[in-house]
């Protein structure tokens, strides 16, 4: 018997705040996480489907609003399933509880007797009523109550199935569903001038007409066009290029010496973890640098929002991960009461953490201030997305790590220099929305953070190895100048970590002459992380692979946050021209699974992006502009170049279930530069792992 | 005045000439399959069939259609009549967010009408132009070889 509730429930305790049953036949649930293309109203239907024993097209999801939904924060970390999921199953199984023994009271049927056929309550002499017939009767009024009555694992009929994701006929059909797709009535479109430069200033625009009908918006540097017809706007903003005059100066660092801006820049040391068990010292030892630059989300939909005033409130349509913390700094920014400001989310395209969407709402709403009444989409263009979302950070991880006589890992040091990753909205006294700094008067640029440990972590996400180790240290620094914005990105620090560790591993394993699979097993204490290692090298024949020339394989395992799911991934290269990830393997311990083929869906697509960004990916900048903002600057990984991927989940249906998104990440990246390895004898130092930056390994 | 044939029916838009198609297809004609992505042809997103081979819209001039067949993801098929690929999409859950989906939509019926029996390298190669960021490929590729196994009308 649980005696809390879970977390989201106890921020968003009234039951009605999450369920609702119409007297037509219908379920309302109302989650506080947003889909973003992972499957998690799908999931969340199944989870309700099965608490309260209805069929799932009676389910309907009303998407996050402020201020009437819970207010979960933000949709990210993979935590969706984790949180809202949780809180969901508790809410279903306690209405159905609450609307049994009303039942039971009004008809005399002991409540043991009752049980729910899709929503009928049916005793021994038949259906005594039903959810739609006490749908009106505000059950669900009071507060949820710790306790638990959700079913055991063994009584759920939907979740922990692959239920068809009920979001993808809409993007079959084509049919309209995005945040793009909304044309309400009177619909204007603005387009953004954004800066020519980071940190310059408007002198002034020079006279001129824009296209018939357009009008230029102005507050400081902040520049937008509106018109009635989007092609107008799009004519009215190349007509705004040229008109305005700048003021620019040299703001960035060398982008070909970030290492060193890295190690000399400004920043604040923090110790992650430590320990010393006191044990034989190393007498054999390796120290190695990795470093990645900066990366960018790059959804293929470009940001988009809507905004309409009304008097000096606004409502605001988004798709944003966290509406209520995109209030927040709405409100901020706009210097308007919070309870001034209305989010309504819908869905965008993938996002894979912190990119524009929240910048872009602050756009809308700035557009649409001097048009009361009227409703304003800005879209943003393909540069504003690469040129202008905020990026992953370049990150420098350093180790030092050695082994004792015995071969064990006697010592393993870590230290992570990164700038924080964290911008998200509506956490600090500053709003984070792009636009904010170039307001007049402007706010200051709020430096991204590194969240704690305990909640995650942000550069140092992963950065404790999760193997037995004699003497600890692990420190982090986060830089304190942020001429480029950065924050969150699918993984945040784990990527980088789970690489530099995991490449650290097979290097220690040389030294001790032993297989990496054998030499990592031993030094395995957590039976899930050996088991899922164990998996994925069975899946890819790791004993008998093979060692033909140009081709290697290399693995890699970590746990999610050292808190979330256990991922183990087998790569397979073959060294071309530029090398190439040629299969994947991965093996995931996510606990309950309460959809198997979203879960794997999500454990590829992750695989796939962590691919992407090994083997391609870097945001260029001169020491003016990002330069990297078009997808020939900024390449992805296309259908030729993808790796076959397997997965296997080790199901425990008895176990908490956590995220899918991310765990496959880090292990990815650090498979594949070990696979390098394996194929050409070069250790990769420098992502992305392109000919160039392997020839430059080579040569240190 | 610029007509040509939508989705197998008569259409007349009055826009400019040098509107782009994607543009007159999504704020005059009403429709929401082809997606703005990159508006330069390098993402896919926009892509329609002009007299049934697979093209982006982002750029190409409104005027360039007159008279010729433009067909989107929605002259495709419906939830209650779906086109082979749509159902083999479905079938095979090949997409995450969906953006991306009906320019490889497009592009896949061209190819099943060239090649009705492509192998993987060559759905592959025909989908080489369109981007997808959440990593649904290998699903997506998936779904086009079922299709193309179970038959698409000629």
């Amino acid at each position: 018997m649980s005696a809390t509730l879970p977390a989201s429930l106890a921020a968003n305790p009234r039951l009605s705040q999450w369920l609702g049953f119409t007297p037509d036949g219908a379920v309302v649930i109302r989650p506080g996480k947003v889909e973003i293309g992972q499957g998690i109203l799908t999931a969340l239907t199944q989870i309700a489907a099965d608490e309260l024993d209805v069929a799932i097209p009676r389910i309907r999801i009303e998407t996050v609003a402020t201020p009437t939904s819970p207010d979960e924060g933000v949709t990210s970390g993979s935590l969706s399933v984790q949180n809202s999921g949780v809180a969901l199953r508790h809410v279903c199984a306690e209405a159905r509880a609450i609307f049994l023994g009303v039942a039971a009271q009004g008809s005399g049927v002991p409540i043991e007797a009752l049980r729910v056929e899709d929503g009928d309550f049916v005793g021994p002499q038949g259906a005594v009523g039903s959810y739609w017939t006490l749908a009106e009767r505000g059950l669900l009024d009071g507060e949820a109550t710790p306790g638990a009555r959700a079913k055991p694992p063994a009584a759920r009929v939907t979740a922990g199935t692959s239920t068809a994701r009920l979001d993808l006929p809409d993007k079959v059909f084509g049919r309209p569903r995005f945040l793009h797709d909304m044309h309400p009535a009177g619909l204007l479109h603005a387009r953004v001038l954004r800066l020519p430069s980071r940190g310059a200033t408007l002198r002034e625009v020079a006279p001129g007409p824009l296209p018939e009908g357009a009008t230029l918006v102005r507050d400081g540097s902040f520049l937008a066009v509106l018109a009635e017809a989007e092609h107008v706007a799009d004519k009215a903003l190349a007509r705004l290029a040229r008109l305005a005059q700048w003021d620019e100066h040299d703001t960035l660092p060398d982008e070909g010496a970030m290492p060193a801006w890295l190690r000399q820049a400004a920043g604040e040391s923090s110790v992650v973890a430590e320990h010393d068990r006191g044990e034989a010292p190393a007498t054999r030892r390796i120290k190695r640098d990795f470093f990645r630059p900066l990366v960018a989300h790059a959804s293929v939909g470009p940001s988009c929002a809507m905004a309409c005033w009304t008097g000096e409130a606004v409502e605001v349509w988004s798709h944003t991960q966290g509406p209520y913390n995109l209030r927040l700094d709405l409100a901020k920014a706009l210097r308007i009461p919070v309870e001034s400001v209305v989010v309504r989310h819908v869905e965008g395209a993938g996002c894979y953490g912190h990119n524009g969407a929240d910048d872009v709402a602050l756009d809308a709403a700035l557009a649409a201030r001097g048009v009361p009444g009227r409703t304003v989409r800005v879209l943003w263009s393909r540069a504003d997305e690469l040129g202008w979302s905020p990026f992953s950070s370049a990150m420098l991880v350093e180790v030092e790590a050695g082994l004792d006589d015995a071969g064990n890992i006697a010592e393993f040091r870590l230290d992570v220099t990164s700038n924080g990753h964290s911008s998200r909205p509506g956490r600090g006294a500053l709003p984070t929305l792009l636009a904010a700094s170039t307001l007049d008067p402007p706010f200051a640029v709020p430096l991204a953070i590194n969240m704690p440990v305990k909640g995650g972590g942000g550069a140092q996400r992963n950065a404790v190895p999760i193997y037995r180790i004699g003497k600890l240290n692990i420190g982090m620094r986060t830089i304190t100048d942020m001429p480029i914005r950065t924050s969150a990105m699918r993984g945040l620090g784990a990527p980088v970590n789970v690489w530099a560790i995991e490449a650290a591993m097979d290097e220690l394993a040389g030294l001790a002459g032993e297989d990496p699979l054998a030499f990592r097993l031993r030094h395995l204490d957590d039976a899930r992380a050996a088991a899922v290692l164990q998996r994925a090298a069975d899946m890819a024949g790791w004993a008998q692979r093979g060692t033909a020339e140009g081709t290697g394989m290399g693995l890699a395992v970590a746990r999610y946050k050292n808190l979330g799911a256990w991922c183990a991934v087998v790569a397979e290269v073959a060294a071309e021209a530029e090398v190439r990830a040629t299969r994947i393997w991965i093996a995931a311990d996510l606990g309950e699974v309460v959809n198997p083929d979203g879960a794997v869906n999500q454990l590829e697509g992750s695989a796939i992006h962590a691919t992407s960004q090994a083997l391609k990916e870097a945001v260029r900048f001169d020491r003016r502009r990002v330069t990297s903002d078009s997808w020939d600057s900024y390449p992805i990984l296309r259908f030729s170049e993808v790796p076959k991927v397997d997965v296997a989940l080790i199901d425990r249906p008895e176990m908490p279930p956590l995220g899918a998104g991310e765990p496959a990440f880090g292990p990815t990246v650090a498979a594949i530069a070990n696979a390098i390895h394996a194929a050409l004898g070069v250790r990769p130092r420098a992502m992305p792992f392109t000919a160039a930056n392997l020839a430059a390994a080579m040569e240190t | 005045m610029i007509a040509f044939t939508l989705n197998g029916a008569p259409a007349a838009l009055d826009l400019p000439e040098d509107v782009p198609l994607l543009a007159a297809l999504r704020e005059a004609a009403g429709l929401s399959g082809p997606r703005f992505g990159c508006g330069v042809e390098a993402c896919g997103a926009c892509h329609v069939l002009l007299d049934g081979r697979s093209v982006p819209s982002c750029l190409l001039p409104l005027s360039a259609v007159a008279g010729r067949a433009v067909t989107t993801v929605e002259g495709l098929g419906s939830e209650t009549a779906p086109h082979p690929l749509q159902s083999a999409f479905l079938a095979e859950q090949a997409g995450q967010c969906g953006y991306c989906l009906s320019g490889i939509l497009i592009s896949a019926v061209a190819l099943l009408q060239a090649k009705p029996d492509p192998d993987e390298a060559e759905v592959r190669a025909a989908l080489e132009p369109h981007l997808c960021r959440c990593g649904s490929h290998n699903r997506i590729i998936r779904a086009v070889l079922r299709a193309a196994r179970e038959g698409v009308p000629a």
